[in-house]
């Protein structure tokens, strides 16, 4: 009798619990990770690499070789960890805040260097590890602990798109996925897939963003913040494939 | 037919299953953990073993092995 | 003539002697003046076999060396002033996550808007900065070609042996002197040979974690705290280098490194032929600070004659508290120009006649 299996990737099943609040959107999108690596085999030769900020939660839950660096630094760390070993799949997994402000010269000229790795990009919006301010990311009008009257565009300018920014670049892949359903994670799944599919076949840079939410830092429901990704975020920032070399 | 393995301890009461499952077969119990947290039961003789709660669960607390 | 033996430029000697001491990881940005090592690595690295990346700033460049490190590999950064300055973060966390790299500035004049004249002004940069958090470096400091040379295969031993970031600190004038040198033999380096560096596990190994080092210690900072205060006493027992020159008897010690040091060299000479008792004490490194040095000097010592090209005089703290504020410290401050042995000379006899004013 044929079984089917939905289980995460034993590491994660058995370590320890996430330091991830409840709802948030880094214990889904990472997990996507490492199924893809793991269904790939890859998940034991893979090197992952996290900054500072909640995405460096996984160094503890998943029992592969990591790399923790600076804020911001992740994505140049990772293509140096890539260089001088290209037989491993490396992946630089982080945040919009320090993805696209403090690092955001690492991410742009990795794509432009069309650096052999894979990045995921968590967009939530805010700054989660030190208390929900502002990233570039947030919408207009979205109040955090740094904006609190709400995003000005004529203060803050206006959320930046990653997609936008990226148009046209000769990098391996781009795309931009959602957590907020079931099939939208799914289609983020597969988003991944191709991503790590590019490194392995050495097409150069692959970058998948995710909608992800942050409850905590919302001061929504977990139930609330998929809502409001539904019917705010994806309309600033919508879901699909980018880039992909040879194809579109 | 399927079999739900559910990990309490892991569960953080999202409850994003309860949204997404198909068939509304999770409801909230009303038993908190050892964290603290309200976790889920399951009307098990009823999952279809769609694995959309183990997709959206951001705890790896829910495993579903369907058996065809 | 052995093919060791060439006429190299001090900044492309640095770059060959990196390669044959197995580097293979190379990351740059175009600063003067230091940017031959760049070009220098440009086609040399990829004839070795290695990578030599251009990155769009010195953030980026610090962190590949990180990347590059975690994975094993001997690695190196290069940069001048205000290039190094952007590297303080990322020496903060090698330094942090116990991981060996080599960087190197060529330091030259203030900011670096515009001149770009040699200068000794990154000594304070280097023996006290270098990053947040409690941070503390190896800095060698060669004075010639050679000396480049020699402390390139030493900065990856040292980095290795303590795990640990090793800074190469010279000035413009060296970087860009040409002199004889002989080189090491080409040599590989086995990017698998540490257990600790990140290449993917085997099925049951653990993974493991390049992060902060007191994740890993006993009560984590109370466990680190020993760790680190051990780990920079071995350094600062162990790695004091200096060469001391006709010091024992001399009524004046010159105290200098880098291209100050050389000049010292020839005014010590040239003084000792007109029977001036002067000495020198040149560092080799300036982290640790090489106190041992200055127990040779003898009880004829009437003042101690720092010859740095810093306006400000920036070794003359170190001096004082290697001296135990016991010998008056007088100074040869420049910024631009490179010492004079004449007028070092000048400065002593002024010493020795009470016509000096201290600096301290």
């Amino acid at each position: 009798m044929a079984t089917k299996e939905f289980k995460a990737p034993e590491m994660l099943r058995t370590g320890d619990p996430t330091g991830f609040c409840p709802g948030c959107g880094h214990g889904t999108v990472g997990r996507l990770g490492f199924e893809v690596l793991d269904e790939m085999g890859l998940l034991e030769k893979s090197i992952s690499v996290y900054d500072v900020a909640c995405d460096s939660l996984y160094m503890w839950a998943i029992d592969t070789d990591c790399v923790g660096t600076a804020h911001g630094r992740a994505i140049a760390t990772a293509a140096g960890v890539k260089r001088v070993r290209k037989d491993c799949p490396v992946w630089a997994y982080v945040g919009d805040g320090a993805s696209y402000s403090i690092g955001f010269q690492h991410t742009v000229w990795s794509a432009v260097r069309n650096e052999n790795i894979t990045v995921v990009i968590i967009n939530n919006g805010v700054f989660g590890m030190t208390g929900g301010q502002m990233a570039p990311t947030t919408l207009i009008g979205q109040k955090t602990t740094s904006s609190p009257a709400g995003r000005r565009a004529d203060v803050n300018g206006y959320p930046m798109d990653i997609t936008k920014i990226l148009t046209g670049q000769d990098i391996a892949y781009l795309a931009r996925g959602s957590i907020d359903t079931v099939a939208n994670i799914n289609k983020t799944k597969k988003y991944i897939r191709k991503a790590f599919e590019k490194q392995m076949n050495n097409e150069g840079f692959s970058l998948v963003e995710v909608l992800a939410p942050c409850p905590t830092n919302w001061g929504l429901s977990p139930h609330d913040s998929l809502e409001r990704i539904r019917n705010e975020v994806m309309e600033v920032f919508p879901i699909g494939e980018y880039i992909e070399r040879g194809v579109k | 037919m399927a079999q739900i393995i559910y990990d309490k301890k892991r569960c953080k009461g999202c409850h994003y299953c309860v949204d997404a499952c198909p068939k509304k077969i999770i409801t909230v119990s009303g038993e908190l953990n050892d964290k603290g947290y309200e976790v889920v039961e399951f009307d098990e003789a009823q999952c279809i073993g769609c694995g959309s709660c183990y997709t959206i669960c951001p705890d790896y607390a829910i495993t579903i092995i369907k058996e065809d | 003539m052995a093919d060791n033996e060439v006429i190299m430029k001090g900044n492309e000697a640095l770059a060959e002697a990196a390669i044959r001491s197995g580097c293979r990881f190379f990351s740059g940005y175009p600063i003067t003046p230091q940017t031959e090592i760049l070009e220098y690595m440009s086609w040399r690295m990829e004839e070795a076999g290695g990578e030599a990346i251009q990155t769009e700033d010195e953030l980026c460049g610090a962190y590949m060396l990180f990347g590059a490190a975690a994975a094993g590999a001997r690695a190196l950064s290069t940069s001048a002033g205000p290039g190094f300055s952007l590297y303080q973060e990322a020496i903060s966390y090698l330094v942090g996550s116990d991981l060996p790299a080599v960087l190197v500035d060529v330091s030259r004049i203030g900011n670096a808007l515009g001149d770009i004249s040699q200068s000794q002004g990154d000594y304070e940069l280097i023996r006290k900065g270098n990053g947040h958090g409690d941070t503390m470096v190896i800095a060698l400091t060669p004075a010639s070609v050679q000396e480049i040379v020699d402390d390139v295969q030493l900065a990856y031993e040292l980095a290795e042996k303590y795990l640990h970031p090793v800074i190469i600190l010279y000035d413009a004038a060296i970087g860009q002197m040409m002199e004889g040198v002989t080189l090491p033999e080409m040599s590989e380096h086995d990017i698998n040979k540490f257990d600790w560096s990140v290449k993917g596990i085997e099925k049951g190994q653990h993974g493991r974690k390049i992060t902060n080092v007191s994740y890993f210690c006993d009560n984590m900072y109370v466990g680190y705290e020993k760790y680190l205060r051990d780990k920079y006493k071995a350094i600062t027992d162990n790695e004091q280098r200096w060469e001391n020159v006709e010091v024992a008897d001399a009524e004046v010690v010159c105290v200098a490194y880098g291209i100050s040091s050389r000049v010292c060299k020839e005014a010590v000479r040239n003084a000792r032929a007109e029977g001036i008792k002067l000495g020198l004490i040149r560092l080799k490194t300036i982290t640790p600070f090489p106190v041992k040095a200055f127990e040779e000097i003898g009880p004829d010592c009437k003042g101690i004659e720092v010859v740095e090209m810093s306006i400000k005089g920036q070794m003359v703290d170190d001096v004082a508290l290697a001296t135990k504020c016991n010998i008056p410290i007088y100074g040869y401050l420049t910024s631009y120009l490179v010492p004079d042995s004449e007028k070092v000379i000048e400065v002593a006899k002024d010493i020795l006649a009470g016509k000096a004013e201290e600096v301290l």
